[in-house]
């Protein structure tokens, strides 16, 4: 082997470290840094001279102690175990670093991404013999009760199978070997790694075809994402970013979930890491935890790691896409991923553009987004997966033409814009009706089955918009000439979109039923809500006062649906035909007037 | 001991940062002390290093110091604070060093004020309510063990009689442990500072207190400092004695101006209004150092105060901060000017870690439907008082009178609250129902209808 590289450290300021005698180190190598170790990564080269950025704090390193260059990219390590694990943002697993080194973080601690003793059932999907190119599939290790890990072969990988066999191995055991046609052999493990700063290979995009449903009315109904698209959440602090991800975390239908919690903060970590052992998922009946894969970098940890958090995250995302499933990644937040790439912009000198950001910010903002789409896998047998990702934004003072707000509505499909003052009335999610697009809505239709329920979804969700829209005009009027100068339909429309937004797009996340509303109940809810708009309005051109119409009891219970359990959802095909009865009766009272 | 290398070869002095240069050894982030001429030593933090060349940031100032006669000493340990048991019930200055009467601190250990971050999955989910006494904050916004939940406020509002309520009420239901108090002063007022400690005097919980005081004339760039003090002697407390520790930061936005004035020393790109670019992660480390950790007994819940300049909620220093804790109490100058008090602005407050601490053998089962409740009947009623304001009462429909009417109530009887008027948390409940019984009980959406027919009789018939 090689004699490894070692600089010395010329200077230190804050998390960027320079180093000389770095002749022949390349770029985004990852070097160890001082005598206590610390992990970094080169992030410029100058003559022998590298800049670095410490994922670890720096305090007590000098001027003279060595750089140690490993000659390796940032990579992650992709195998079974990865399911049910956190991670700090590079791959360290948080629990492992709890039991080993007490309950604060230290520094220069090795340890990683995978257990290497743990035991995994390999059971092989091809023979000996079998020819195999990279992204093929050798065979299935059952992770947990919701993860069948595909082994794959892994990428730049081509030859014959030889000596497969089933049974127990860890990580690092020799599963397989891969012989090459020039006579090269390669062994194959059940782990692979991957350099996070580059996407993983496919075999080519296709375009979406499927909502990722969320159970979030407003979302699903109104501005839907799609299974290997792209969303943003951006909102002033306190408006609902985290609670919105952390929904759709529970209830996304997709196989896997990346949560990427990214310089925000440690109990909200802690709530993820004490429910999802907790909650169901809705589809399989299994705790959410296993089919979860948490990255925790939080805002008090290096901020150079947490630059790298989003990409550790998006590379394991990938590698689930890879074997074929549903994955959707959440990044809370990626304005705490820009800042970061902003300090370490600033340590270095380079020329700031907008906001101080580096000039490269859009282009890195955009290169993320892009890794996330619906493909068809490289690699035997055919597969199709996707991976949405969805970005939570935080501007300075809530204001949307912030650099990073920007860059990123320049590349995501579906913006859910969070409104203070909807936060400040408590109507969650704040997401703000008006002002939202999702550019996947044509999808929804598809969500049923039944394809004259899937147009009819899509006229209500057209109705509903308008009623939304038209109450935001007459509120207006309202306000210039008080409510008097308002026709009975206009009044009704205002009384509508009211229930719209209370009974309707108002969700609960922390009540039991309320926190999910399945696509089938989204469809009997809006449907009762504009029953009674509809009804109503027959009743007013019979000549009913507005007034009588607002105080019938039915409403209480167009109200209340949302409280429906999932398997009583029948009880809201009642409440519409007690809409009916009691119209009935109130015409029927004018009439004999 | 390490022997202690001088070196006589600063270079330059610039604002609150000097350079010195020919320096065999110097480590990021450790601390030296500068003696002047006249024997007098300050104390300073290094911020770069580069080859032989050091960068520093002096606590105390430069004014004074010359370039040819001072001398500069390299401790190589970073700045540190010597706990033990002792140090409850004593004064410290900004910098930790005692400023009572009292006999020095004879230290079990000595702490990196830095402190460490706690590891994620160490943290225990803050979920035990704490009283406060305070009807805003435990029917709205309740406060938890472990919880960060920041005051904003705006000059000359009553967020120190706020700030002292919690402290002096601040109980655990039915819990009798050990508790402490640290209180950071950073550039506030000697009379702003004396009024916290009279009060701890008059409760008798100065025992039970640990202070550390930057006063509005001590040297600004300590402010950095004094925070990672404070929290550096509650981690002792909480974590190493088990004690449930509340912390008091006032104010700050002093503490971020000091930040500012390093990073515009150091001609750093300038963020927003002038704040450092990491503004952010700085306020971060000290932010994230509340909490509580699996199997450990003690805890640590915060309580910054910090004024929003100009009363802008997007100013930096209260933007950052909202990003980082766990919701935030706001105070209003015009309700304060109405005449209600405490000010609180009930609408934009937030307590983020309250669904956890409330319910059912916590509190009261009906406490989150009640604030829910609560908060969309006030909102309504908040908009029809500027309705009215604007196109007058007649304008208003006979139900958006209703709200207006319910806003008016809720303001002068929930919100108004004397600083001494100590409520249980029941009382505040029965008060929220008590006040919305002026409406049907189809209006109350927002409240489980078996919780309305379990609470609400009660209070119909007092109406
Ligand atoms: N769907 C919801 N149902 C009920 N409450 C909600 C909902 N969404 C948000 N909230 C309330 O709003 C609070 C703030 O939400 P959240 O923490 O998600 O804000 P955020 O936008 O992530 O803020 P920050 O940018 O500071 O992290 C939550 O603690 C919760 O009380
Ligand atoms: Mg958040």
């Amino acid at each position: 082997m090689a004699e490894q590289r070692v600089g010395r450290v010329v200077k230190v300021a804050g998390p960027v470290v320079v180093a000389e005698g770095m002749s022949g180190a390349r770029m985004y190598d990852v070097v160890r840094v001082g005598k206590i170790n610390l992990i970094g990564e080169i992030v410029e080269l100058r003559g022998d001279t590298a800049s670095i950025q410490v994922y670890e704090e720096t305090t007590g390193i000098g001027p003279g102690e060595p750089v140690l260059d490993t000659e390796a990219p940032l990579s992650v390590e992709l195998g079974p175990g990865l399911i049910e694990s956190i991670y700090d943002g590079i791959q360290r697993p948080l629990d492992e670093l709890v039991s080993a080194e007490g309950e604060f973080m230290s520094r220069g601690s090795d340890m990683p991404g995978l257990n290497r003793e743990k035991k995994w059932h390999f059971k092989p999907t091809v023979g000996d013999g079998t020819q195999v190119g990279p992204g093929d599939i050798i065979g299935e290790v059952e992770e947990t009760t919701l993860m069948v890990h595909k082994i794959m072969i892994p990428p730049g990988v081509r030859g014959t199978i030889r000596s497969i066999s089933e049974g127990d191995y860890t990580v690092e055991e020799t599963v397989a070997v891969c012989a090459g046609e020039d006579g090269t052999e390669t062994t194959l493990t059940l782990m692979q790694r991957w350099p996070v700063r580059n996407a993983r290979p496919i075999a080519r995009r296709l375009a979406p075809e499927n909502i990722l449903v969320s159970g979030q009315r407003v979302i699903d109904t109104f501005f839907p994402i799609s299974k290997g698209g792209t969303a943003c959440v951006p909102g002033p602090f306190g408006t609902g970013k985290t609670v919105v991800q952390h929904q759709l975390a529970k209830w996304v239908d997709a196989d896997v979930v990346v949560y990427v919690g990214c310089g925000e903060r440690g109990n909200e970590m802690t709530d993820v890491l004490t429910e999802f052992p907790e909650l169901k998922d809705p589809r399989s009946g299994e705790p959410l935890m296993r089919r979860s894969v948490l990255i925790a970098n939080t805002s008090n940890m290096p901020v150079a790691a947490r630059e790298a958090s989003v990409y550790t995250g998006i590379t394991i995302a990938e590698y689930f896409r890879d074997m074929g499933y549903t994955v959707a990644l959440m990044a809370d937040s990626t304005s705490r991923w820009a800042e970061a790439m902003r300090e370490i912009s600033t340590r270095l000198e380079e020329m700031p553009a907008e906001e101080g950001y580096p000039a490269y910010l859009s282009a890195r903002i955009a290169a993320f987004y892009e890794r996330a789409g619906r493909v068809k896998c490289s690699g035997n047998p055919q597969r199709e997966g996707g991976l949405s990702v969805i970005g939570a934004v935080s501007p300075p003072g809530g204001d949307l033409s912030d650099s990073v707000v920007q860059a990123t509505l320049h590349v995501v499909k579906v913006f859910w814009s969070l409104k203070g003052e909807l936060a400040y009335q408590r109507h969650f999610p704040a997401i703000d009706w008006l002002t939202s697009y999702s550019f996947y809505t044509q999808y929804l239709q598809r969500m049923f089955d039944d394809k004259e329920q899937g147009d009819a979804m899509e006229r209500m969700r057209k109705e509903a918009m308008g009623l939304l829209e038209q109450e935001s005009e007459l509120r207006e009027i309202v306000r210039l000439v008080g409510a008097e100068a308002l026709s009975p339909r206009d009044r009704l429309a205002l009384e509508t979109a009211r229930a719209l937004r209370e009974d309707y797009l108002h969700q609960n996340a922390f009540h039991e039923v309320d926190t999910y509303t399945s696509m089938a109940k989204q469809y009997e809810m809006l449907q009762t809500v504009l029953h009674f708009h509809h009804q109503a309005l027959e009743a007013i051109e019979a000549g009913v006062e507005t007034a009588e119409i607002f105080k019938l009891a039915v409403r209480e219970d167009i109200a209340r649906a949302k409280y429906i359990p999932q398997d009583q959802i029948d009880k809201i095909g009642q409440i519409r035909s007690r809409i009916e009865e009691q119209m009935k009766q109130l015409q029927g009272t004018v009439a004999a007037k | 001991m390490l022997s202690v290398k001088e070196y006589q070869t600063v270079s330059s002095i610039q604002g609150p940062l000097m350079m010195v240069e020919m320096i065999d050894e110097a480590k990021y982030g450790h601390i030296v002390d500068i003696e002047l001429p006249d024997g007098s030593i300050r104390h300073g933090q290094i911020l770069q290093v580069e080859n032989d060349r050091v960068l520093f940031q002096v606590f105390e100032g430069t004014s004074g110091i010359d370039v040819k006669r001072s001398t500069v000493r390299f401790l190589a340990k970073p700045l540190e604070l010597g706990v033990s048991p002792d140090i409850l019930g004593r004064v410290f200055s900004g910098l930790g060093v005692p400023k009572d009467d009292g006999p020095a601190i004879i230290p079990d250990k000595r702490l990196d004020i830095n402190g460490q971050p706690i590891n994620p999955y160490a943290r225990d989910y803050p979920n035990e309510f704490i009283q406060t006494g305070i009807s805003t904050v435990d029917g709205l916004n309740p406060l938890v063990r472990g919880q960060k939940l920041p005051i904003f406020s705006g000059s000359g509002l009553p967020h120190d009689d706020l700030a002292a309520q919690l402290a002096r009420q601040a109980t655990v239901l039915g819990k009798g442990e050990e508790f402490a108090v640290v209180f950071a002063a950073m550039g506030i007022t000697f009379e702003a500072a004396q009024f916290f400690i009279d009060d701890l005097h008059n409760t008798g919980a100065i025992e039970r207190a640990v202070m550390f005081v930057n006063l509005a004339n001590d040297p600004a760039i300590e402010r950095i400092a004094t925070p990672r003090f404070a929290l550096t002697a509650a981690e002792y407390l909480a974590f190493e004695r088990g004690m449930h520790v509340l912390v008091i930061l006032n104010d700050m936005t002093n503490y971020c101006e000091a930040l500012r004035e390093i990073s515009a020393a150091r001609k750093e790109v300038p963020g927003r209004r002038g704040y450092p670019g990491y503004l952010y992660t700085d306020l971060a480390t000290v932010y994230e150092r509340a909490g509580r950790i699996k199997g450990n007994k003690g805890s640590i819940t915060m309580v910054p105060v910090l004024t929003m300049p100009e009363d802008d909620k997007t100013h930096p220093v209260p933007d950052l901060t909202g990003y980082i804790t766990e919701g935030q109490v706001i105070l209003s100058r015009s309700l304060g000017r109405q005449g209600v008090s405490p000010p609180v602005d009930v609408l934009p407050s937030l307590s983020r870690l309250k669904d956890k601490g409330i319910g059912k053998e916590k509190t009261r089962e009906d406490h989150a439907d009640l604030y829910n409740q609560l908060y969309a009947a006030y909102a309504r009623g908040k908009e029809m008082q500027e309705l009215a304001t604007i196109m007058g009462e007649a304008a208003l429909s006979d139900e958006d009178r209703k709200y207006m009417e319910f806003a008016n109530k809720f303001e002068a009887r929930y919100i108004g609250q004397d600083y001494y008027e100590n409520r249980t948390v029941f009382q505040t409940l029965d008060l929220g129902w008590e006040l919305l019984s002026m409406f049907e009980n189809a209006e109350l959406k927002r409240i489980d209808v078996k919780l309305i027919e379990k609470y609400m009789p009660r209070f119909r018939e007092k109406a």
